[in-house]
């Protein structure tokens, strides 16, 4: 028997799904095609004169080291950033599974966060370490620690992650969260009347079953991670300090909107679409594999 | 609600258009916040009592980066304001783009205004004058960076409160004075390029780069590594490792570190008397920036910071008039000492300055004057009448990230400024090929 709903009409699917193809083609299609555009061209701020020049754009960024480490500082805060998100969101997602009492506070609040814009948290954090004035950095200098992430890159990068990670915790604890329910009460309770302890039970049961969840979440995580986290950098170092966070979308950020240089940006961009494309393929063709549905 | 408030709006705007059919609208796109804001739609409001003709409309369009994105957005798809706010290091961005802007010059003189360029201040004009003379936009708010001390602090180290360190090799043994008297922050900055590199440059009559400071050509380059330069940025390395400098960052966040009394010493805009008169609990000082003494003929004269307006292209010539109308009513003595006194912002022609002098205004206030007077110290020459370095929101980005990896004792003095000045100059390149 046919489990799939077939459509009898030759246009209606077309129509319902037209909607979200033309939001797809002018918001992400378009600009994309746009950006490789202006990635070969040198342009003044203002569009009035316009030069094609072919790869130049792109020769003059990889030429630059410190375009370079940017690669290098990228791919750590990436790494950390999704990491960190997924294994944290991960505890709390099972142990709101396992509370009794007063869930519904516990994941309320443990939502909370993602309804926070990513330059709001940014804000929120620089208040709380802020050197001079920041409610945390004074227990930190009451310890006798040199807390000064103005000037010290790692102390920079660690407030960023840690901005960057808990903003990011709700989105993945929600869907951690749907995908412990999920899992079928039979199972873990057989597991239990085997003798399974609880950690035995999660390596073997849980994770296994929750690995679809894992993975859509990596691949979130990471484009999250490289993406949508300059609001974060933004409002907290600007890339700084000396460029020690500066991560490959917060420059393109600043060179395109703040500094007026559209041809460098639009090249940046292209290269940050490519790594992205390719990482995705690479989750789906090798990560994918060891997935159960 | 929101709804509402839009139909409100719209209610609104349907009246006031009706209401204003028969004057010109002049827009006038700008990023004051605050009291600021408030007093330059007080400024807008006044010249629009003045007469009947014109109405300028001051809408507030975000920070200078925003603002300005959005109007080249704007004039992209041919909705560019009349006029526009833009912070002084968008200024060849701006230059550059020949058919997007009006040089002021032109805008009065095609109106008939009366306009006398040598009235203006040299120091505040020269920023915005091309080297024909000819002044391109219209200086509106300007500032100059000032050299701060808290005299309780000075008196607590044993120092003379009343005699603020004038030369560097002075603020040093101050410094190591107030660190041994327990001060754990001594000494710190706001804009550490616009401070430390461009100001540094101009009150020791030192290029900062080839050109009159880029402002001859578009073919300049920086002169930043200097030994003038790379011995500033060393002494400051050393103090910060030596627990006498602290870095606060590239805007002006030591500001605070000065108010809240955390800091004895600080160089930052004029503009922060303000908010240090506002909020300090303690006797302070304002005086002028320190210059090294070994250096001849130091110090001679700061530059400035801040924005101008710029009048773009493409609109009526009645429009026009309206603009050349409103910067003489900005101009006149009067307006400009009211902006002046109320914002801490220089004012820009001589009389202003001393009628606002005659007023009594510097008496009342300490320090309110140091601005002008540093600003006007000595003639400026090419290499303090200002700067005009394509794509320099990217250069000071570079400057100040060089900077920081000498603060933060990752780099040496010489290294650093030779990196900036090569990566600087890669900017200019860049900037040349795209507005050749």
């Amino acid at each position: 028997m046919e489990k799939r709903v077939v459509f009898r009409s030759a246009w209606l699917p077309y129509a319902l799904v037209a909607p979200q193809i033309v939001i797809t083609v002018l918001f992400f299609f378009w600009p994309a095609v746009q950006a490789v555009w202006y990635s070969f061209q040198v342009q003044d701020a203002f569009g009035l004169k316009t030069e094609f020049v072919g790869l130049r754009n792109f020769a003059e960024l990889f030429a630059d080291s410190h375009y370079l480490d940017s690669f290098k500082i990228t791919a750590f805060f990436s790494i950390i950033v999704a990491g960190a998100g997924i294994a944290i969101s991960l505890v709390l997602a099972t142990f709101a599974d396992r509370v009794v009492r007063g869930a519904l506070a516990y994941k309320t609040l443990l939502i909370w966060p993602y309804a926070v814009a990513p330059a709001i948290a940014g804000a929120l954090w620089a208040f709380l370490f802020a050197p001079s004035v920041g409610i945390l950095s004074y227990f930190l200098r009451k310890t006798g620690y040199n807390w000064d992430w103005v000037l010290n890159g790692d102390q920079a990068m660690f407030l960023v992650i840690v901005a960057a990670v808990w903003k990011q915790i709700s989105y993945n604890f929600l869907f951690f969260l749907a995908g412990l329910q999920s899992i079928p009460k039979s199972l873990i309770e057989a597991a239990a009347i085997d003798g399974a302890g609880p950690g035995r039970r999660f390596r073997d049961i849980v994770f296994p079953l929750l690995s679809p969840t894992t993975f859509f979440l990596l691949v979130v995580n990471i484009v999250y991670a490289f993406f949508d986290t300059f609001g974060v950098i933004d409002s907290i170092t600007q890339g700084g300090p000396a460029g020690a966070t500066q991560i490959l979308v917060y420059k393109v950020y600043y060179d395109g909107v703040k500094a007026g240089d559209l041809g460098g940006s639009s090249a940046q961009s292209v290269v940050l679409m490519a790594i992205v494309i390719a990482l995705t393929v690479v989750q789906f063709r090798f990560v994918e594999r060891k997935v159960n549905y | 609600m929101r709804i509402k408030h839009l139909t409100l709006a719209l209610a609104a705007a349907a009246l006031f258009s009706t209401g204003a059919q028969a004057q010109t609208e002049i827009q006038w796109w700008h990023s004051m916040t605050g009291a600021l804001g408030d007093k330059l739609n007080e400024l807008a409001t006044g010249f629009n009592n003045s007469q009947k003709e014109y109405k300028v409309v001051p809408v507030y369009k975000g920070t200078y980066p925003e603002s300005l994105t959005g109007a080249i957005a704007a004039f992209r798809a041919g909705n560019a304001p009349h006029i526009l706010q833009v912070f002084e290091v968008g200024t060849a961005t701006m230059m550059a783009a020949k058919g997007a802007i009006v040089p002021v010059a032109q805008v009065m003189k095609d109106a008939g205004e009366p306009f006398e360029p040598k009235a203006y201040l040299p120091a505040v004009a020269g920023y915005y004058t091309n080297t024909k003379g000819e002044m391109l936009s219209y200086p509106f708010n300007s500032s100059t960076v000032l050299f701060y001390i808290n005299k309780d602090m000075f008196k607590k180290a044993g120092l003379d409160p009343n005699k603020a360190p004038k030369t560097w090799n002075e603020v040093l043994a101050a410094a190591d004075k107030l660190k041994a008297s327990g001060q754990a922050c001594v000494y710190t900055t706001g804009w550490p390029s616009w401070m430390h590199i461009e100001n540094l440059s101009a009150w020791h009559n030192v290029p900062i780069g080839t050109k009159e400071n880029g402002m001859a050509g578009l073919d300049t380059e920086y002169k930043i590594n200097s030994p003038l330069h790379v011995r500033h940025v060393a002494m400051l390395g050393d103090m910060a490792k030596k627990g006498t400098f602290t870095y606060a960052g590239r805007t002006n966040q030591a500001e605070a570190k000065f108010y809240t009394g955390e800091c004895a010493m600080m160089s930052s805009s004029s503009g922060a008397q303000a908010n240090i008169r506002r909020n300090a609990k303690f006797d302070w000082s304002v005086n002028f920036i320190p210059y090294h003494d070994e250096v001849k003929g130091a110090p001679q004269n700061s530059i400035i910071g801040g924005a101008s307006l710029w009048v773009m292209g493409g609109k009526k010539p009645a429009d026009y008039k309206g603009v050349a109308k409103f910067f003489a009513y900005l101009s006149k003595p009067a307006v400009q000492m009211d902006w002046h006194t109320a914002t801490g912002y220089v004012p820009i022609t001589m009389q202003a300055y001393e009628v606002t002098r005659a007023s009594g205004f510097y008496d009342k206030n300490p320090g309110a004057d140091m601005a002008v007077k540093e600003l006007t110290n000595k003639a400026p020459t090419a290499n303090s009448k200002g700067l005009r370095f394509g794509n320099f929101v990217q250069g000071r980005e570079v400057i100040e990230e060089e900077m920081e990896a000498v603060f933060a004792g990752k780099k040496d003095a010489k290294t650093a400024m030779d990196e900036a000045n090569r990566r600087g100059n890669e900017i200019l390149r860049k900037f040349e090929a795209a507005n050749k």
